[in-house]
C-alpha cells in the first residue's frame, strides 16, 4: 500500500495535504483497498463548516458505506465534482485525482498534529 | 430464435418470443354493439394505440417462466447457507394451511363475525410468540424485520414520552445489522455506537460509560452477528435498566435460542421476530414477510392498533387504544405469512422447537469444525451458536478475496454464505447452515469450501474468473450500483 511521506494521516484513514490554510483531503490507499470498488461519494457543498473528528460525508462501496471524518476544523471551499460521475478514481488514484474536498482550516497548525506516514503505516501494518 | 434449449442457455425476454396475433385463449365474436371509448368516458385521457405487450401462447409463457425459475437458486434447488438469514426448508404443510379457502379467501373487510377462525389463529399465535419470547403482547402489522425494528423503536419512544422523559439516543453495537442504526435514525434518535471487545462480544465497560439519562434504549441481537452468545447479557440489561433505558431484541438470530432461552428473561422489553425466517415462509425473493413485535406489559398500551381481543368466546378487533402509536400497515399485516408460522409452530410443538434450535447450533458447529482449519474463526474465543464467521484474510497472499471464494462456491454448486458482514471481521464469511440440512449436504459444502481455499493457493485465476457454470458470469457490481437500471427498455438501453 502506498503511503506518501509528504502527507499527514488520520486514524480513520483520511489523508491531508496542506498548502497554507488550504488543506486537501482524501482517503488512503489502504482505505480504498479495504472498501473495495467505490460506487458513490457523498460530499458536503462548498461553504459547509466541518469540525475535526466529526463525520462530513460518506463513501459507498460494493461492500459497505463508511463515514468520512474531518481531519481538522474549517470550511469546505472546494469539492471534487468529478467523483460524482467517476467515483472509481478513489480506487484508481486515491492521492491524486481521487481527492475529495479542500478545507480552509481555522487553525492550519492542526495539520501538524495528524499522523505521519510512518505512524500511519504502523497503525495499518502496511 | 429457438424457444427451448438447455437449462443454462440464454433466455430471451418475453418480447423476443412475441408473434403478432398469438393469444393464450380466443374470445367469442363480439355480439354487442361496439362502443367508442372516447364517447363512453368523457374527460378521460385515452391511449392513442394499444400498449405494446408481448403476444404469446399460454405454453410459451409457462415455458418461459419455468426456464427463468430454473436460473434462480433457491432453498428448494440447493443448499443456501446465507448467514443471518436462516434459509431453512419451509415445510409444505405450512403452505397447505395458508391455502385453505377459509384463510386464503377471507376479505380484509370481512366483519369480525365472519372472521372468527382467522382472528382465533392470530390470538393463539400471539400467545405462542409471547411464550417463546417471555413477553406478553404482540402486534402483527410489521411486514418484515426492518419495519419491526422501526415499530419497536417507536414503542420505546412512546413509552419515554408518555412518562414525560423524552430521550435522545439509542445505543447500537458496532457489529449490529445495518438496519439497527438505520431504524434508530429513522425514528429520530441519535445513534451511539458501542465497540466490541477483542472476543467479539459487547465491550460492557465501554457500554457502561456510554449509558446516561439520554439513553432511550440499546438494540442487541443475541447471539450477536458473529454468532456468539452475549454471556454478559444480565449485566448489560441491568446497566440499561438502572438508567431507565429499555432493551430491544433484534430477532434475526432467534433460530439459535428458540425454545431454549427467552429474550424477556434476559431483560428485553421488545422483540421483533422474522417469522418468515425462523418459522416457515419461503424468503429471499423479496417477500412478503412478517416481523411481528412482541412486548412486555409496560409497552403493550402503545402497540399499533387494532389488536385482537377475546370477549368470552368471541374474538374481535380492538381499536379502542388511546396510547397506540397508530397503524404501521394496511389491514392486519401479511396474514398468509402468519398462518404459515402458526402451522409450523403447531407441527413442531414446544419440544420440536427446542430440538430445532439445538440442531441449528449443532449443524453450524459441525461445519465450523471441518472448515476452520483452512479459514479461522473471526473470534475463536467463544463457541459459535447457529452461525459462524470466519476470516478469509489469509487469501490476500494469493491475490484472492472472499468475494472470489464465494463465486467459486457457485461453480461448485452452492449458494455463497454472507460475505463482508459483520464489518468487525476482516474479509468476513458468515455461514448459517440451519437445522434442515442432512449430514451429507453439510459434508459436501465443507469439502467444497476447503477445496476452494486450497485452489486459491494453487490456481487463483480459477477463483478470480468464477463463476463459469452459470448463465451469467461475474457481474460488474460496481457498474451495476453506479448505473442502476431497474426496468427493461425496448432498445436495450
Amino acid at each position: 500500500m502506498a503511503t506518501p511521506d509528504d502527507l499527514r494521516y488520520t486514524q480513520e484513514h483520511e489523508w491531508a495535504r496542506a498548502d497554507g490554510p488550504r488543506v486537501t483531503i482524501g482517503i488512503t490507499d489502504y482505505a480504498q483497498d479495504q472498501l473495495g470498488d467505490v460506487v458513490y461519494v457523498d460530499l458536503p457543498a462548498s461553504g459547509t463548516r466541518v469540525e475535526k473528528g466529526q463525520p462530513f460525508g460518506e463513501v459507498e462501496s460494493t461492500k459497505s458505506v463508511s463515514d468520512l471524518y474531518a481531519p481538522l476544523t474549517g470550511t469546505i471551499v472546494e469539492r471534487n465534482e468529478t467523483l460524482e460521475s467517476s467515483p472509481e478514481l478513489v480506487n484508481a488514484d486515491p492521492y491524486g485525482r481521487g481527492w475529495m474536498v479542500v478545507i480552509e482550516a481555522e487553525q492550519p497548525d492542526e495539520v501538524g498534529g495528524l499522523l505521519s506516514a510512518t505512524d500511519y503505516q504502523e497503525l495499518t501494518g502496511s | 430464435m429457438p424457444l427451448m434449449g438447455p437449462p443454462h442457455a440464454d433466455e430471451p425476454t418475453a418480447f423476443a418470443h412475441s408473434r403478432p396475433g398469438r393469444r393464450a385463449s380466443s374470445l367469442p365474436v363480439l355480439d354487442v354493439p361496439e362502443v367508442d371509448p372516447a364517447g363512453a368516458l368523457p374527460g378521460v385521457e385515452l391511449a392513442d394505440a394499444p400498449i405494446a405487450l408481448p403476444e404469446l401462447g399460454e405454453l410459451d409463457v409457462v415455458r418461459h417462466l419455468t426456464r427463468l425459475s430454473q436460473r434462480n437458486h433457491g432453498i428448494d434447488a440447493g443448499f443456501y447457507p446465507l448467514g443471518s438469514c436462516s434459509m431453512k426448508y419451509n415445510p409444505r404443510v405450512a403452505d397447505a394451511a395458508a391455502a385453505l379457502p377459509g384463510f386464503r379467501d377471507l376479505h380484509p373487510w370481512a366483519p369480525d363475525s365472519a372472521a372468527q377462525g382467522t382472528l382465533g389463529l392470530l390470538w393463539d399465535l400471539e400467545r405462542w410468540l409471547a411464550e417463546l419470547t417471555g413477553l406478553s403482547a404482540a402486534s402483527f402489522q410489521p411486514a418484515a424485520g426492518a419495519q419491526g425494528e422501526l415499530t419497536g423503536l417507536m414503542l420505546i419512544r412512546a413509552y419515554h414520552e408518555d412518562r414525560g422523559d423524552a430521550r435522545r439516543t439509542i445505543i447500537v453495537p458496532d457489529s449490529a445489522h445495518g438496519t439497527n442504526p438505520a431504524s434508530a435514525a429513522m425514528c429520530g434518535y441519535d445513534v451511539v455506537t458501542v465497540p466490541s471487545g477483542p472476543d467479539g462480544l459487547v465491550d460492557v465497560d465501554a457500554l457502561e460509560g456510554l449509558v446516561d439519562g439520554q439513553t432511550a434504549g440499546l438494540m442487541l441481537t443475541n447471539p450477536n452477528t458473529v454468532g456468539v452468545f452475549e454471556v454478559e447479557i444480565a449485566r448489560i440489561s441491568s446497566i440499561l435498566r438502572a438508567a431507565g433505558a429499555l432493551l430491544y431484541y433484534d430477532g434475526a438470530n432467534f433460530n439459535a435460542i428458540c425454545g431454549r432461552a427467552r429474550p424477556g428473561d434476559m431483560g428485553f422489553d421488545v422483540v421483533h421476530l422474522n417469522v418468515h425466517k425462523t418459522f416457515a415462509t419461503p424468503h429471499g425473493g423479496g417477500g412478503p414477510g412478517a416481523g411481528p413485535v412482541v412486548v412486555s406489559d409496560r409497552l403493550a398500551p402503545y402497540l399499533p392498533g387494532p389488536v385482537v381481543a377475546l370477549d368470552g368466546e368471541t374474538y374481535r378487533w380492538d381499536a379502542d387504544r388511546p396510547k397506540s402509536i397508530g397503524r404501521l400497515h394496511g389491514f392486519h399485516g401479511n396474514v398468509g405469512v402468519l398462518v404459515r408460522a402458526y402451522a409450523f409452530l403447531l407441527a413442531l410443538g414446544g419440544d420440536g422447537l427446542a430440538q430445532m434450535s439445538a440442531k441449528a447450533v449443532l449443524n453450524a458447529n459441525y461445519v465450523a469444525a471441518q472448515v476452520t482449519g483452512s479459514l479461522p474463526l473471526g473470534f475463536p474465543q467463544h463457541r459459535p451458536m447457529h452461525e459462524f464467521v470466519v476470516t478469509g484474510a489469509s487469501l490476500r497472499a494469493h491475490g484472492v478475496r472472499v468475494t472470489d471464494l464465494c463465486k467459486r462456491l457457485i461453480d461448485l454448486g452452492f449458494h455463497p454464505p454472507t460475505n463482508y458482514f459483520p464489518l468487525i471481521v476482516d474479509e468476513a464469511l458468515m455461514v448459517e447452515p440451519t437445522e434442515t440440512e442432512s449430514r451429507e449436504t453439510l459434508d459436501a459444502f465443507a469439502a467444497a469450501l476447503n477445496q476452494a481455499v486450497a485452489e486459491a493457493g494453487t490456481d487463483p485465476d480459477l477463483l478470480r474468473a468464477a463463476p463459469t457454470t452459470t448463465p451469467v458470469g461475474r457481474l460488474d457490481e460496481a457498474l451495476a450500483a453506479r448505473r442502476l437500471r431497474v426496468r427493461w427498455q425496448p432498445d436495450g438501453g
